[in-house]
C-alpha cells in the first residue's frame, strides 16, 4: 500500500498495525527517515509530489520489488507539504518470508524513492531557499540494483 | 488549451505551477514557453527535466488536444 501523507505520522504505530495479523510472514523490515535541522540551516521542507503521477510511479517500483524480492506485502508513506526537522518524512516497511528479503526490498524501495520517485523537495533556512536533487551518493546507491540480477 | 504545469524549481523559475496555453503539439508548446522567458527556457532544457504527457512520461514529441496535460518536471528527490 501506498499513501502519501499531508500530516505528520507516528512510525511505530505504523509498524504496528503492518505486522498486526500476519502468520505466515517471518520478516518485517521497516525504514524511517526524519528531516534533518542540518545545525539550524534548515527551518522547513516542502515536499512537492504529482497527484496520480506519484503514487503510479511508486507503484511500478514497488512491484518490481514484490517480484525481485518475493514479498508478501508492503508499505510505504510519505510526507507531502511543510514538514518540520524531527519529523518522519519516509517509512517503508517490507513483510516476507524470511529476513534477507526484507531487508534487501526495504532497501531498494528506499533507493528507487530517494531519486526516482516524483518528489520535489525544498530546504528553507535563515539563509533562503533552495531545491534539494539527487546527490551523487544516491545515484550510486541506485546503480547497485542495477548490476545485481 | 492544454493544462500544463511546472513542478519544483521550475514552477518558482516560471512564478506559476498550473496554466492554460494554447498549442498543437508538445514541441509547439516548448517553442512558446521558451519565447516568454530566457531563464526558463535554460531551465527546461536543463539536464534531468522530463515531460510527462497525460501522466505518462513522453519522449520526443507528441500533438495536444484540450484535455491534454503536460508537466514539466525537474530532477527528482524523495526521502
Amino acid at each position: 500500500m501506498i499513501r502519501l501523507l499531508q500530516q505528520s505520522f507516528d512510525p511505530g504505530a505504523e509498524l504496528s498495525a503492518f505486522c498486526q495479523g500476519r502468520q505466515e510472514v517471518g520478516a518485517v523490515a521497516s525504514f524511517t527517515g526524519i528531516a534533518r535541522a542540518e545545525q539550524g540551516r534548515t527551518e522547513t521542507l516542502e515536499l512537492e509530489a504529482y497527484p496520480g503521477f506519484t503514487e503510479a510511479a511508486i507503484g511500478e517500483i514497488a512491484r518490481e520489488a514484490e517480484t525481485r524480492f518475493g514479498l508478501q506485502a508492503y508499505l510505504i508513506l510519505h510526507r507531502v507539504g511543510t514538514i518540520a526537522p524531527g519529523e518522519p518524512i519516509v517509512f517503508v516497511a517490507t513483510a516476507s518470508a524470511h529476513r534477507r528479503e526484507a531487508f534487501e526490498a526495504c532497501d531498494f524501495l528506499m533507493d528507487y524513492l530517494k531519486s526516482r520517485a516524483p518528489f520535489w523537495k525544498k530546504e528553507t533556512g535563515p539563509d533562503g531557499s533552495r531545491w534539494i536533487e539527487p546527490r551523487a551518493s544516491d545515484l550510486t546507491d541506485l546503480a547497485r540494483w542495477e548490476t545485481k540480477p | 488549451m492544454a493544462r500544463v504545469l511546472m513542478f519544483g524549481r521550475l514552477a518558482d523559475l516560471a512564478g506559476w505551477r498550473d496554466r492554460l496555453i494554447e498549442a498543437p503539439t508538445v514541441s509547439a508548446l516548448r517553442a512558446h514557453l521558451d519565447s516568454l522567458d530566457a531563464q526558463l527556457a535554460e531551465a527546461l532544457a536543463g539536464p534531468g527535466v522530463q515531460v510527462a504527457l497525460d501522466q505518462v512520461l513522453l519522449r520526443g514529441d507528441a500533438p495536444l488536444n484540450p484535455n491534454s496535460e503536460v508537466a514539466f518536471l525537474p530532477p527528482m528527490s524523495g526521502g
